[in-house]
C-alpha cells in the first residue's frame, strides 16, 4: 500500500477562482522581467504562472539611481515602476510570453481608477493573457497621492472598476503598509476580486553613515527578501481566515520549506520574488521540493496541506 | 549568445597584492561563451546574508574551461570570495551583458584604474593579432605599486606597451592614470577604459574632444544581472536611463551622461 501511494505523483493543480494552474508556484511581478530574461536559466513551462513586471498605460522611466541596496537578509528597491507601457508590452513582450508554455498573469498599475479600468479592458483583448494582478500600492493622483491599497473604499473601487472592465480572472495584490490588512482583503473580496496576493514590499530605508545620505536616491524603498517572510506569513494567515477567495502568498520565499509554510497558513499558491535574483533556479527547486514534501507526508494532493495549520497545542 | 548558471570549482586563488586576489575557477560553459567586457554574477556566501550575488568583470577566460576573476576586498561579499580555497564551489551566472566591440583595425589604447583593470587583460588578449604587437598601449593606475606588478608583466607578455601611474608615486607617474592619456592619444584609433567613475569621465571627455571612439565599462549595484530587477541604472545621454547589466556594462562614451 505504501509503495502504491508514494509511486503516484501528488496532485499539484490549484485554482484561483476561474484561473486554473498546473501547480501553485508562480514568479512575482518585478522579479522576473517579461519572462525572456530567465528563459536560458529556468524551464518556464514548469511555472504555475508567470506574473510580468507591472504595466502602466504609458511607459515609465523609473527613479534616478541608486535604486537598489542590500540590507540584512533582504534588499530595498525604489525602481519607480519603470516599464515599457501597455503598447510595447503587447507588441514586444507578449509574442514571447505566448510561446513560453506558462500561464501569463499581467500585473497592472495606474494613477487613477480609470487607468486601471482601461488597462484591464485592453488586456482582455490580448491573446495569451490568462489573468490580471492589480498593484494597488500606487498613489491615487486624484486623491492627493494616497495609495489605493491603504484605504479599503479605494481598494474596493479599483477592484469593481477592473472587474467591470474584464472577464479575465482578477487578483488584487495587497500592500502590507496598512494597519489592518485583513480589512483591505475583505473589502476587495466583497467587491468581486477572484483572489488576493500578498504581500507587496514593506516600506523601508537605509542610510550611509559616512556620507550621511540615504542609500536610495528615492530615500525610501520597498523591502523584500527573506527578512520579510515572518511578516508576510502572519498577514497571509490573517487574510486567509478572513476572506472566502483564494490567497496567494508572497514575501521572502526562497525554499520549498518557506513555500510550504505559506500553504499551511492558508495560501493556495505562492509567488517567488527576490529569490529569482539570487537563485534563478528557486521556483523550479521549490516546485520539486513541495512535491517531495507531499510524498513524504503521504499526501495525494496539494490541497491536503493548504490551510491545514494546526493551531491547537 | 546565452548565459548559464554554473557551479564552478575554485582551481586557485592568488593574492596579487594587499588589495587584489585572483580567483581561477573551472567554469567550462561560461568560459567558452565569454567575450571581453562581459561579467558574471557570483554568489558571495552560503547563507542569506549577504543575500545577493555580486557582479564581476571576466578577467580571463580560457579554452580549457578556466575563468579568472580579479577580486578587490571591499565588503563582506568580496571578503568571502578572498577566503575560498581550491576545491570550493562557487555558483556563477554568466556570461552577462554587452562586452567591448573590437571594430578597429588600428592602434588602441586601454586605460584601467584599480580593480577596473580586470576586464582589460581579457580584452588585450583578444585584440586582433595584426594590431596586437606594439600597437596596444595600456595605461594602468592604482593606489600603489604592488597592485600593478603582476598585471603589468602580463600585459607586456601580450605585446602591449605599458605605462603606469600610482597615487603614491611608487611606480611610474605620480598621479592619476588619466594624466597619461593625452600623450597616448595621438594615433590611437580607439580607447577602452574601466575604472573609477571620475577617471572614466576624464578619459571619455578627452576622447570625445579628440574625436576618438571610446568604450567604457561601467559598474552599478545590481540584484540580478539579467535585466529583471532594473536596479542598475545609470544616467544615459539625452536624459535617459540605461541599465548596466543589459545595455552595458560596456557603453560607447557617447551613450553616457558623464557627470559632473
Amino acid at each position: 500500500m505504501d509503495t502504491l501511494t508514494t509511486a503516484v505523483p501528488p496532485e499539484m493543480k490549484i485554482s484561483l477562482g476561474p484561473l486554473h494552474l498546473a501547480n501553485p508556484v508562480m514568479t512575482a511581478s518585478g522579479t522576473f522581467g517579461y519572462g525572456a530574461e530567465f528563459s536560458n536559466l529556468v524551464d518556464l513551462q514548469r511555472l504555475g504562472a508567470l506574473v510580468v513586471k507591472g504595466i502602466s498605460l504609458e511607459p515609465r522611466p523609473g527613479n534616478p539611481p541608486p535604486r537598489v541596496v542590500e540590507t540584512a537578509c533582504g534588499m530595498l528597491n525604489a525602481i519607480g515602476l519603470e516599464n515599457v507601457g501597455l503598447d510595447r508590452f503587447i507588441h514586444q513582450k507578449m509574442p514571447f510570453l505566448r510561446t513560453c508554455g506558462s500561464r501569463i498573469i499581467v500585473n497592472i498599475l495606474g494613477d487613477s481608477i480609470d487607468e486601471y479600468a482601461i488597462l484591464a479592458e485592453k488586456l482582455t483583448l490580448v491573446t495569451g493573457v490568462d489573468g490580471l494582478e492589480v498593484n494597488i500600492s500606487c498613489p491615487n493622483v486624484k486623491k492627493g497621492g494616497v495609495a489605493f491599497g491603504t484605504v479599503p473604499e479605494m481598494a474596493a473601487a479599483v477592484t469593481r472598476a477592473v472587474k467591470n472592465a474584464t472577464d479575465l480572472p482578477v487578483i488584487i495584490k495587497l500592500s502590507p503598509n496598512v494597519t489592518d490588512i485583513a480589512a483591505m482583503a475583505k473589502a476587495v473580496d466583497e467587491s468581486g476580486a477572484d483572489a488576493v496576493s500578498l504581500i507587496n514590499t514593506l516600506i523601508g530605508m537605509a542610510i550611509d553613515i559616512h556620507s550621511q545620505k540615504p542609500k536610495l536616491a528615492n530615500i525610501i524603498g520597498g523591502l523584500s527578501g527573506p527578512a520579510i517572510k515572518p511578516v508576510a506569513l502572519r498577514m497571509v494567515w490573517q487574510v486567509a481566515r478572513t476572506v472566502s477567495i483564494p490567497v496567494v502568498g508572497i514575501g521572502g520565499i526562497g525554499t520549498a520549506e518557506d513555500a510550504i509554510e505559506f500553504l499551511l497558513a492558508g495560501a493556495s499558491a505562492v509567488q517567488i520574488g527576490t529569490a529569482n535574483f539570487y537563485n534563478p533556479a528557486a521556483a523550479e527547486q521549490i516546485l520539486t521540493g513541495i512535491e517531495a514534501y507531499l510524498s513524504r507526508q503521504g499526501a495525494s494532493s496539494i490541497h491536503d496541506i493548504i490551510g491545514s495549520l494546526r493551531t491547537t497545542i | 549568445m546565452r548565459e548559464y548558471q554554473e557551479n564552478s570549482v575554485v582551481q586557485a586563488i592568488d593574492r596579487l597584492s594587499d588589495s587584489f586576489h585572483r580567483l581561477t575557477l573551472f567554469a567550462p560553459r561560461i568560459a567558452a561563451a565569454a567575450r571581453p567586457g562581459q561579467f558574471v554574477m557570483a554568489s558571495c556566501g552560503t547563507t542569506l546574508d549577504p543575500l545577493l550575488r555580486r557582479p564581476f568583470s571576466i578577467h580571463q577566460a580560457f579554452a580549457d574551461g578556466a575563468l579568472e576573476l580579479l577580486v578587490k576586498v571591499i565588503g563582506r561579499g568580496t571578503s568571502y570570495l578572498s577566503t575560498l580555497r581550491p576545491g570550493a564551489e562557487l555558483s556563477l551566472i554568466g556570461p552577462l551583458g554587452r562586452g567591448f566591440h573590437l571594430t578597429t583595425h588600428g592602434p588602441v589604447t586601454l586605460v584601467g584604474g584599480g580593480i577596473g583593470i580586470a576586464p582589460l587583460l581579457f580584452l588585450a588578449s583578444h585584440l586582433p593579432t595584426d594590431s596586437k604587437i606594439s600597437t596596444c598601449t595600456v595605461l594602468l593606475g592604482s593606489r600603489t605599486n604592488t597592485d600593478l606588478l603582476v598585471l603589468t608583466e602580463e600585459f607586456k607578455q601580450l605585446g602591449c606597451q605599458v605605462r603606469t601611474a600610482t597615487d603614491d608615486g611608487s611606480l611610474g607617474h605620480h598621479g592619476f592614470v588619466s594624466e597619461l592619456l593625452p600623450a597616448a592619444l595621438p594615433g590611437a584609433h580607439m580607447v577602452f577604459t574601466c575604472g573609477p567613475h571620475a577617471m572614466m569621465t576624464t578619459v571619455a571627455r578627452l576622447c570625445l574632444d579628440a574625436g576618438i571612439r571610446c568604450e567604457a565599462s561601467l559598474e552599478a549595484h545590481m540584484a540580478c544581472g539579467l535585466g529583471a530587477c532594473l536596479g542598475c541604472t545609470i544616467h544615459g545621454a539625452g536624459n535617459t536611463y540605461r541599465h548596466v547589466c543589459k545595455h552595458g556594462p560596456v557603453f560607447d562614451a557617447t551613450e553616457v551622461a558623464w557627470t559632473p
